[in-house]
């Protein structure tokens, strides 16, 4: 989703308001809660279908929606209770181990899996012939082999499944792999070289998945460059000669690796009629999908269950590799097989964010108008596409003109996969930092030329809250101020996102006699709370407190649930539990209204009383209506109905301010405090929303600072694939976290919410240090990881200034 | 990883005799077991046997001794760093191991297993890596990825020596006790615990197989005597060292008697500076004497490829803990630890 593009008329940004005609048949004109409250906030008017549920007032005027009740799962997470997939045990389970390969390119000419076949307790060995992820020949002839091709260290070969872990390890190594080795680059500066060994033979392309990801396809491919996939807006040449002031530098970020706290790992039972997969993943229906057309299954004969996952960040979705090889092995020993990835494997092959080497080129007049943004950028996704990072430059700013070349360069390494916010932290490290680096040519303050720049209305408040911030009012606009060997800085960097929609979002409400409610979707928690949204939904519904709700996700027996990518699940997802819960009600008042001696349209349920509307009766408890419901059980089920206002189309982001301090003398940068505002349509739960921010500013924090897959140039294996020495932010490393959310009401859907998984701070928290870098030393930092190595060098270029 | 023997002994003695039964390779010790369990999932060591120490009581806790301290190997890094003598009169030595690894693993992580952890050159870790330490002939760190080894004395293979907790012991002129069932007692010095790889690269250490770490002897500190630790790491928590400091000030006045100054992190074996000593030792200490003394400490150094970076690193440590070893500067807030 790296190459989303905005449409270009300011007008659908600054959001004009719907046709007010007369709303065609089914349809009704309603007027909704617009803007931000305390700054913008005032009606508009939408047609939606009078199906719809009333429109929900804003939060303040709400019980248990935008409230921040505690985490519905909260016990099973804490006390284990909680199933994750490592925890599924099945009677008779096999354990699976995959056989890696040990060199970083090459043919395989035989495997001999004899020897592990016979070590007792082994029940099944698989030879995988059909390798997942990765990008894949045009011309498949070019390369003739029984065999996957090698593209790098640590691609899985084969598979034993034994009766226990240790045994599946040891027969693991006694297969034997026979290779023919062929030559390899795994250094993306060496791989662009004419003269460099080609990963593939000729032309290749790679999908996206769920969650975005995936390059460009068939643009030009010369050598391991695959690209350059262009955008242009408007005439960059003569926008450069419009220019009073032009900044170019040149920007690099390295090759991230996901590291969910939960590797990846699926339980497969293979029966004759079903198929059951235990999976951690980001997607219950993605992970069915793939399974059903890999192994030509009907999807009524393939169940997912997630019931707990432990992190995703865009790697997890579809069986992937470990999911077709332990369902293979499954059907091929008659026994259920578990397979979860070491954390060597993890690192390996399952997924990263791409490295960048970008230039950039911005081109302004005196009075801050932009007149060109050009940038060109190559990027190593591994033996994958989706190095692009042209997002922010192409989306933050209004610009004359427009020209971005994005390439991605092949290197025999792991393919990359879709990681929070694609290409948008390494776009926004080199944007951000040219933005400020301009503002100070043209001799204005940062937020004040991007006032001048941006145009989206939610940002100009937080620009606004950030102005009025304590922190951003104690930053010395003069760089380099302190003359000490510690040097404090402050600086900030905005983010964008995008709406994206699933409409495969459906939710089922059932209210029973007992007065109880549930919810059922095959929806997944990739952690960031949905249970407890989806309850709060059903609490403000019914009056009921959201602990009481009976809330069943994470299986694809419930009705179709969205993927989490792209920072969809909330958005998506929110509107069709309340629907539903909304038309389950009036099913419900249509079962009690007979007992009740009236009609169900005399009937209303409201903060968890049933009254009637003509004073029929005085009002009862929800929970004693029901008990006079005419059945044992009504339900509903509702699927996402499309944007109220689809032309419309709105962006979320968020302005991150850093506090940090450089020791110039060890190179050590210590980001003390983020001050971080942003917004994400209604934040339904939003002490849940501050969560995932404080993540993003986190895992920003570490993508700056430390976090950085090494391999060995003469011999190609990564040399960290370990949680020791890839270095994630520790406790002491994580910075205060100050997060100020802006109620943004946009009139889309019954619930308004939006995302925020992306635009939670990873975007901002490398650019926003890097700018407070600069504030700190006067020197622009343009390399990430910004360690003591990097930071030195950076300074020793430096200009030479009297410090006392 | 194949089936081992799990020996669980809870004496010296009857873990002593495990090891001479039959001392060959294939019989290894574990305490805390966090370094072994590491090398044994990556296939490094597949031992028939393992000894377990960990329940012998008579090998931890702390004793002070007419001549100083007498510490039992089995005695955990957050026993010593807690522990009020230890901070108040041997502060090196409280300083580096409280500020090794995490606290979850200086409460696993015994005194004896840190001193005799193998080293962490990812090269030496890697299964997949047959270098010069595991018997072949080739160093992959020289010509490969080399940010975080040896700036110094690092002759045929510059890992760099892993515990912290033996640059505080080298300041304080500590010994060893090793013991065999065989043999008997005998003592080392901290410096000659460790093997130089030129002189065995197969060897990290001195102890036979057959012998047993059974204690760690501190002499009690000259009167006057000052002293400080600090470590430098790219992250705060859970890293290892790229630039640390042990500075041992014996004070008379304001001048400095005699100083001594240990790095882990500059060389494959914990190491003194002579010239940084010398840069202190009969001068006050000042900022200007602390940094002529980072400054002498880097004479000599011949950075690789990747890590020059370090040597602008060290010297800033050696300062900065001398003047904390000295009271003249707090404890640096943005140190590792």
């Amino acid at each position: 989703m790296a190459t989303t593009k905005l449409p270009s008329s300011a007008d659908a940004l600054l959001g004009a308001a719907a046709d007010a005609a007369k709303p065609p048949a089914g349809m009704e004109t309603v007027t909704m809660p617009y803007g931000v409250p305390g700054y913008t906030l005032h009606d508009v008017q939408r047609q939606v279908p009078t199906t719809e549920p009333p429109v929900l007032p804003v939060n303040a005027d709400l019980e248990y929606i935008g409230k921040s009740p505690k985490r519905w799962d909260a016990h099973a997470k804490v006390s284990g209770s909680g199933r994750y997939t490592a925890d599924i045990q099945l009677p008779g389970m096999l354990y699976a181990k995959f056989v890696s390969s040990n060199v970083p390119h090459a043919k395989v000419v035989s495997i001999d899996t004899s020897a592990a076949e016979k070590v007792p307790g082994v029940k099944g060995v698989f030879v995988i012939e059909n390798l997942l992820g990765g990008a894949r020949l045009l011309n498949p002839s070019l390369e003739v082999s029984k065999y996957p091709i090698v593209r790098y260290a640590g691609q899985p070969i084969a598979a034993v499944a034994a009766t226990q872990p240790h045994i599946a390890e040891e027969a693991a190594l006694l297969v034997k792999v026979q290779y023919d080795a062929k030559p390899f680059v795994v250094d993306m500066e060496m791989a662009r070289q004419s003269d460099a060994p080609p990963v593939f033979p000729g032309p290749a392309n790679q999908g996206g998945s769920a969650g975005g990801g995936g390059g460009a396809r068939n643009v030009p491919q010369t050598g391991n460059i695959h690209g350059p996939a262009v955008h242009k807006r408007g005439d960059v040449e003569q926008g450069f000669k419009d220019a009073d002031f032009i900044v170019e530098s040149k920007y690099t970020t390295q090759v991230q690796v996901h590291n969910a706290l939960e590797t990846h790992g699926v339980v497969a039972d293979w029966k004759p009629d079903l198929l059951t997969v235990w999976a951690s993943t980001q997607g219950t229906a993605s992970v069915r999908e793939e399974l059903a057309s890999f192994f030509k299954l009907p999807k009524s004969q393939v169940r997912v269950i997630t019931e707990f996952m432990g992190g995703g960040f865009g790697a997890k979705f579809g069986p992937g590799n470990p999911g077709v090889v332990a369902a293979a092995l499954s059907k091929q020993t008659g026994a259920p097989v578990r397979l979860m990835l070491d954390r060597k494997e993890e690192q390996l092959s399952v997924g990263n964010r791409p490295s960048s080497d970008q230039t950039l080129k911005i081109g302004a007049k005196k009075d801050g108008t932009l007149t060109a943004i050009q940038l060109i950028s190559f990027g190593t996704a591994g033996c994958g596409t989706g190095a692009g990072c042209a997002g922010p430059a192409t989306n933050l700013y209004q610009s004359a003109s427009l020209h971005t070349e994005e390439n991605d360069v092949f290197i025999n390494a792991g393919p990359a996969a879709a990681f929070r916010a694609p290409g948008h932290p390494q776009g926004a490290f080199a944007l951000e930092q040219t933005i400020d680096e301009l503002a100070e040519k043209l001799n204005m303050q940062p937020l004040e030329f991007r006032d001048k720049i941006d145009t989206n209305p939610v940002r100009r408040v937080e620009r606004q809250i950030v102005r009025e911030s304590a922190l951003w009012k104690s930053r010395n606009p003069v760089p380099n101020a302190d003359r000490g060997p510690i040097k404090r800085g402050v600086g900030l960097s905005q983010s964008v996102w995008y709406r994206h929609i699933v409409m495969d979002s459906a939710a089922e409400v059932r209210v029973h006699r007992d007065g109880s409610v549930e919810v059922l979707s095959a929806v997944q928690d990739i952690g960031t709370g949905i249970k407890t949204v989806m309850a709060q939904i059903l609490a403000e519904q019914f009056g009921v407190p959201p602990q009481q709700v009976s809330v069943k996700i994470g299986d694809t027996n419930y009705p179709v649930g969205p993927n989490s990518g792209g920072s969809v699940t909330t958005a998506s997802l929110t509107p069709a539990v309340r629907d539903a819960a909304w038309q389950a009600a009036q099913k419900f008042l249509v079962s009690v209204a007979p007992a009740l001696g009236t009609t169900p349209d005399d009937l209303v349920l409201t903060k968890g009383e049933v009254h009637s509307k003509s004073g029929h009766m005085q009002p009862i408890s929800f929970r004693r209506a029901a008990a006079k419901m005419d059945t044992s059980e009504v339900s509903a089920q509702a699927r996402r109905i499309p944007d109220y206002d689809p032309k419309h189309y709105d962006t979320y982001g968020g302005v991150d301010v850093a506090e940090i301090e450089v020791d110039t003398e060890m190179g050590i940068i210590h980001v003390k405090q983020f001050f971080a505002v942003h917004d994400c349509g209604r934040p339904m739960n939003p002490s849940q929303v501050i969560n995932q921010i404080n993540g993003g500013l986190i895992q920003g924090t570490s993508f700056a600072l430390y976090e950085n897959r090494l391999i060995d140039p003469t011999y190609g294996l990564m040399v960290n694939a370990n949680l020791d020495l890839y270095k994630i932010a520790g406790a002491r490393d994580i910075p205060k976290l100050h997060v100020q959310l802006v109620e943004s009401y946009i009139a889309q859907s019954s619930t308004d919410a939006s995302g925020i998984g992306e635009a939670a701070g990873i975007i901002s928290a490398a650019a926003a240090i890097g700018n407070a870098f600069y504030n700190a030393t006067g020197v622009r930092i343009r390399s990430t990881p910004m360690t003591p190595s990097v930071v030195l060098e950076t300074l020793s270029k430096a200009p030479q200034r009297s410090n006392a | 990883m194949n089936p081992f023997v799990f020996a669980d002994c809870t004496t010296e003695s009857g873990a002593l005799a495990q090891l001479s039964q039959n001392a060959k390779d294939g019989i290894v010790v574990k305490a805390g077991g966090v370094d072994l369990l590491d090398r044994m999932k990556e296939g490094l060591e597949s031992p028939t046997k393992l000894v377990n120490i960990r329940n012998i009581s008579s090998l931890r806790g702390i004793r002070e001794t007419p001549e100083g301290l007498h510490i039992g190997p089995l005695t955990t890094l957050a026993e010593i760093s807690e522990h009020p003598l230890i901070q108040s009169q041997y502060t090196i030595f409280s300083d580096a191991c409280g500020n090794a690894a995490t606290p979850h693993i200086r409460n696993m992580a015994t005194l004896g297993g840190n001193l005799l952890q193998e080293n962490r050159c990812w090269y030496f870790r890697s299964k997949d890596y047959q270098c010069l330490r595991k018997g072949k002939e080739i160093c992959f760190a020289f010509g490969g990825l080399n940010q975080y080894h040896s700036i110094m004395d690092y002759g045929s293979c510059p890992a760099v020596a892993p515990s912290s907790a033996a640059v505080g012991l080298l300041g304080l002129n500590a010994t060893v006790e090793l013991t065999s069932a065989k043999r008997g007692k005998r003592v080392v010095g901290i410096k000659e615990l460790y093997v130089l790889p030129e002189a065995n690269p197969t060897k990290f250490n001195v102890v036979e197989p057959d012998e047993l770490l059974t204690a760690v002897m501190i002499p009690k500190p000259a009167a006057g005597t000052r002293s400080a630790y600090q470590k430098y790491g790219e992250k705060q928590s859970f890293d290892w060292a790229i630039a640390d400091a042990g500075v041992v000030l014996e004070m008379d006045g304001n001048t400095c008697r005699r100083a001594v100054v240990t790095m882990g992190a500059a060389s494959p074996v914990v190491r003194r500076s002579p010239q940084a000593e010398a840069a202190l030792a009969g001068k006050p200490i000042t900022e200007e004497t602390a940094r002529a003394a980072g400054k002498a400490s880097m004479e000599g150094a011949q950075p690789l490829s990747m890590n020059a970076y370090k040597v602008q690193m060290f010297p800033v440590a050696i300062y900065r803990t001398v003047l904390l070893a000295a009271g003249q500067m707090g404890r640096d807030p943005r140190a590792a630890g």
